[in-house]
């Protein structure tokens, strides 16, 4: 008898405590940046696509759902022709962020992805490419690498020598 | 072979093993299975010491412990040599030896076609150099453009040279050399430009790094991981490399030359590497087609509808004919010849190839000589090639000659106590001497640097000195066929040289189409033989399954055309071969009036599938498993790499299916290629082996199939996400023990079924020596393939009669001969848009002589006339080419079909 006054003493005295639940989906919860959520493909600070299609997001993925075709633009630039994710299998692990090496991968802090229909789960690379750098700005794989794919000549990038004259005969 | 080598004891890191004195250290390590980084050493090339990354400890006896650090590629391996691999001060050089030579390696191996198949990948790894401590200006390059086939990335190399040393030195290539000094040294050519080398494709795999990538892959590039392999067999040319074909998302991306180390070794020709992409041409046949009247077009149809279309009165008719396919597997071929019976199948290649190739199959069926693999080429020491231009029918077996021309000179070396290995003081010592070749060709050939004597000249008189060097042989010395002193003087030098040689090789081929020359050269082989020499022969015939097809009852399809004009056939089924390339026009087109029902079963449209009314779809050697056989009778099986379904099926399985509807049988005749390699073996005993030579389709490993593809295959619930997110039931592929998944045992699988090359730490091509019992040597398990002729002794022969005709020429005219190309002559590979980049236009060789004669400038465009059929060719001025004889290229696209050789003569446009 005295147990159960003294529980429902203790429910009644919630009534005054500070609500824990968030009226989702009116409100919105707050999710720290480094939330792995919904995928996205960025583009660089001159709006080019990122990716440079390595496969190594793919290789890295555990559960095989991302498959890309590389293909070859303007002076050689290697572009995905085709990007595809099937969220339906993806478990959100990130490796695939951590395994690029362009930052065109990343993982946003968008979970609402729910789908009457599974085939809707299948991002193509137009839903999957963004306008911007996401999070990380400032960086082009282009400007770094030693290669010349129309973004800067031979050693004109960082930390690069003039290309060799090898018509120069001084030791 | 064990047995004849003194075995020394060595001892590794505290541990005793038995090792070959003959080879160095780096190689009897990697042989044992002991991994040593290395770069510049290949096992094909020998050592240079260039790189200094193979650095091993070395102790002078049980009491030191200090030791000194050699580079193992540059160490003998001697009785009671001590050395430490794992030693923490080796390790701690070999790793700073790597950090040195990444610090201009740039930072691209993203965008890097090598990435995941690199040797400096695997090297940096296998050092344990993880962290660039080097924070200063990187060297740049230029690159260059270097043709179709390679593509050049100059900034990521590391000097080690093995470009220069394997494009030269080994395959003989002028045009590619390192310039500059220092830390500048620069590996190309003096200037942009197609690599003219035919083995240039090799710089993929020789090059540890992606300076030389496959510019065909780069079109449709796809990881290594990802790819979906399986071995294969070149299908275009004779010799029959080995090769791996590997497939992504239904297409073919690339031909990688699979070891056999009797065959082809590391290495494999252009025309195999790079002929591929008619694999994934728009030309290919996909789906049943079908044209009820003689008039309509052809329509595409389900396969249900195809079996009732058929007439089955057709099919029973004793009025049929098969035309087979010397690019057709055997199974194929053997199956069309069970559908129509052995009297009425036909080998669907010109009189002229059927009576040579008879020739040549009759007489290594029965004359039990012995035929060289070409592996054997190599370890020959006196060569004579009659009247076969090799670089372009054969090329591999060019590049074994290359290889043999050595043996003399490396017979010196050892003399002087250099042992093979060492490249350098080999070739040092060696300057421009080397093994006596001889070459006796109708023109120029890219072999001719090695060769002590060429001998350019008329298909009679090639012929004429092959019969004055058996005269030679006999020492008959009256008997003079050439009738020129000259000549006569050089048969007799080659003859006493061929005499003397320990392992003297002959090789000659049908190219030439002259019966005459092929005589000789048998007739060479006889009279050696009967000397007691260890003579080989080689004989190079046209297409991959030449010497299979030859190996099949049936006759030559021109006796098609001599059959009276009442002679009806009812149906006429036609096996992969476009017969417009196998005679003239007007021949075919009449056969064709004459069937009511014509059923051909290819791969690429071509002028003989738009006569069909019933035209199936047939697999290509990368879509179906099957054997061939290649010109020195080695049975050779190659496996599917493309697993998806399609109308797409092997003829054979076709074949057998029309057996089964016309027979009423419920099931299939033939439901496996084991089934069908059964029925071949009861019926043909020569193929009796066949069955056993390699593992059954219910052969297992760990109680599962072999795996297609690497554990790291990618992609597999994304690949076909877009057509349903439900995933498919895998591909399966019940004719083999190979599985089209990454799931299965893939250490050691049997020789002859190696999909690809992975071990533990070795993602690079490297990878192969673990598949090897010693480097350079055999595979584990030996190698692949199964040689149908036994070489046996004490056979009595007769010789081949002298049947050379000077054939008569009328002023005006010229004796025209075939010149073979090798990109363009072959049909397959000359689809592909990388070879056609390098396929020259219809032309003509032609003595200035002649030229001059005929009012004829270089490069001129002109008619020529041969038998009624013209050409427009234009004009080649050749030295080599003898007066009086032209040179046409032949089976370029485009061309029709002339019987040569023959006599032509030239209008002018």
């Amino acid at each position: 008898m005295i147990s159960i006054l003294r529980s429902m003493w203790l429910t009644f005295l919630h009534v005054f405590h500070k609500t824990e639940t968030v009226e989702y989906p009116e409100v919105k919860p707050y999710l720290a940046p480094r939330y792995r959520g919904r995928i996205v493909l960025t583009r660089d600070e001159e709006k080019n696509e990122r990716c440079v299609a390595c496969y190594l997001c793919a290789a890295a993925c555990p559960v095989d759902c991302i498959a890309l075709q590389a293909a070859e633009g303007e002076n050689g630039r290697r572009y995905p022709e085709f990007f595809r994710i099937n969220f339906s299998r993806c478990i959100f692990c990130g490796f695939c962020e951590e395994a690029c090496p362009t930052y065109a991968i990343q993982l946003i802090p968008d979970f609402e992805m729910a789908e009457y229909d599974r085939q809707n789960m299948v991002y193509e690379k137009q839903h999957l490419l963004i306008s911007g750098e996401g999070k990380y700005h400032g960086y082009n794989f282009y400007k770094n690498a030693g290669v010349d794919m129309g973004v800067k000549g031979k050693g004109e990038g960082h930390n690069e020598e003039k290309p060799v004259d090898l018509k120069e005969l001084l030791p | 072979m064990s047995l004849e080598v003194n075995m020394v004891k060595i001892r590794i890191d505290g541990k005793y093993f038995e090792a070959k004195p003959e080879k160095n250290l780096l190689e009897t390590c990697l042989s044992i299975g002991i991994d040593i980084p290395h770069f510049c050493f290949h096992p094909a090339l020998g050592s240079v010491g260039a790189c200094r990354l193979c650095a091993v400890k070395k102790f002078r006896d049980k009491d030191d412990t200090k030791g000194r650090i050699v580079m193992s590629c540059m160490e003998p391996v001697t009785e009671g040599l001590m050395i430490s691999v794992e030693d923490p001060e080796v390790k701690a050089f070999r790793t700073s030896v790597l950090e040195s030579l990444m610090t201009n390696h740039p930072h691209d191996c993203p965008v890097c076609d090598e990435g995941g198949e690199c040797h400096l990948q695997d090297m940096t790894v296998m050092t344990g150099h993880n962290y660039r401590r080097y924070d200063f200006p990187k060297r740049t390059y230029n690159n260059q453009e270097l043709g179709p086939f390679i593509n050049h990335e100059m900034n990521r190399c590391i000097q080690c040279y093995r470009c220069v040393r394997f494009y030269r030195d080994y395959a003989g290539g002028k045009d590619l050399n390192v310039f500059a000094s220092r830390n500048h040294v620069y590996f190309g050519r003096h200037e942009d430009g197609t690599l003219e080398n035919e083995f240039s494709g090799n710089l993929v795999e020789v090059c540890p790094t992606g300076v030389f990538t496959d510019k065909t892959l780069k079109k449709h590039f796809t990881r290594k991981w990802d790819l979906t392999n399986a071995p294969s067999v070149c299908v275009h040319c004779s010799v029959g490399c080995n090769t791996i074909v590997s497939e992504r998302y239904g297409s073919i991306r690339r031909i990688m030359s699979r070891y056999n180390g009797a065959v082809n070794g590391y290495f494999i020709c252009d025309r195999g590497r790079f002929g591929y992409e008619f694999l994934n041409d728009e030309k290919r046949i996909k789906s049943v087609q079908i044209r009820s009247k003689k008039a309509d077009s052809l329509q595409i149809i389900e396969n249900e509808q195809l079996f009732t279309s058929l007439n089955n009165s057709e099919l029973n008719s004793k009025k049929i004919v098969g035309i087979g396919s010397p690019r057709a597997s055997l199974e194929s071929n053997f199956a069309l010849m069970s559908l129509v019976g052995k009297e009425n199948f036909y080998h669907g290649i010109s009189e002229r190839e059927y009576s040579l190739t008879k020739t040549i199959s009759g007489f290594f069926q029965h004359s039990g000589a012995l035929i060289a693999s070409l592996k054997q080429i190599e370890k020959a020491d006196a060569i004579l090639v009659l009247g076969e231009d090799l670089t372009n029918t054969a090329p591999m077996i060019a590049l074994a000659i290359r290889q043999a021309a050595r043996n003399v000179p490396n017979q010196e070396a050892k003399k002087k106590g250099i042992q093979l290995w060492n490249d350098a003081p080999v070739r040092e010592l060696a300057q421009d001497s080397k093994s006596p070749v001889f070459i006796a060709t109708l023109f120029k050939d890219s072999l001719d640097d090695v060769a002590e004597v060429t001998f350019h000249s008329s298909s009679e008189d090639i012929a004429n000195l092959g019969f004055d060097i058996v005269s030679g042989l006999n020492n008959i010395t009256t008997d003079s066929k050439t009738g020129k002193k000259d000549h006569q003087e050089l048969a007799g030098k080659i003859a006493q040289i061929l005499k003397n040689a320990k392992n003297p090789l002959i090789i000659s081929g049908i190219s030439s189409g002259d019966k005459a020359i092929l005589h000789a050269a048998i007739n060479i082989v006889t009279s050696l033989e009967s000397v007691g020499s260890g003579v080989m022969m080689s004989m190079v015939l046209p297409d991959c399954n030449s010497m299979g097809l030859a190996l099949l009852p049936g006759k030559s399809f021109q006796d098609l055309f001599i059959l009276e004009e009442s002679h009806r056939i009812d149906a006429l089924i036609v096996l992969e071969n476009d017969l417009y390339r196998r005679a003239d026009e007007e021949s075919v087109n009449k056969l064709f009036e004459k069937c009511d029902r014509v059923v051909v079963l290819d791969q690429l449209m071509n002028k003989t599938t738009q006569k069909a009314d019933i035209l199936l779809p047939a697999a290509t050697f990368a879509e179906s498993e099957g054997t061939i056989v290649n010109n020195e009778g080695r049975a050779q099986r190659f496996y599917k790499a493309v697993g998806n379904k399609t109308q797409v099926q092997e003829s054979w399985r076709w074949i057998g299916e029309l057996i089964s509807n016309r027979d009423n049988n419920q099931t299939d005749k033939w439901n496996l290629l084991d089934d069908i390699t059964e029925s071949m073996a009861i019926e043909l005993p020569l193929f009796s082996k066949l069955r056993k030579y390699s593992p059954d389709a219910d052969f297992r490993m760990l109680n599962m199939k072999m795996p297609r593809q690497t554990i790291r295959y990618s992609g597999r619930t994304a690949i076909n996400a877009n057509i349903s997110v439900s995933e498919a039931k895998l591909p399966q592929d019940p004719d083999s023990p190979l599985a089209f998944s990454m799931e299965g045992q893939n250490e050691n699988p049997p020789s002859s079924m190696v999909p690809f090359y992975w071990t533990p730490g070795w993602n690079s091509v490297q990878a192969m020596y673990n598949y090897l019992d010693e480097l350079d040597g055999r595979m584990k398990g030996g190698d692949p393939g199964l040689r149908l002729f036994e070489q046996s002794t004490g056979s009595k022969r007769d010789s081949l009669e002298y049947n050379n005709q000077k054939s008569e020429v009328r002023k005006n005219e010229l004796k025209i001969v075939p010149v073979y190309q090798i990109f363009g002559s072959e049909e397959l590979s000359a689809v592909s848009p990388s070879i056609i980049e390098r396929i020259h236009e219809p032309f003509v060789f032609l003595n200035p002589k002649d030229s001059e004669f005929f009012h004829l400038s270089d490069e001129e465009s002109v008619i020529l006339e041969i038998l009624n059929i013209k050409l427009n060719v234009k004009v080649k001025i050749e030295n080599s080419i003898v007066p009086g004889q032209a040179g046409l290229s032949v089976n370029l696209p485009g061309m029709p079909y002339v019987d040569i050789p023959g006599t032509g003569k030239f209008h002018k446009l």
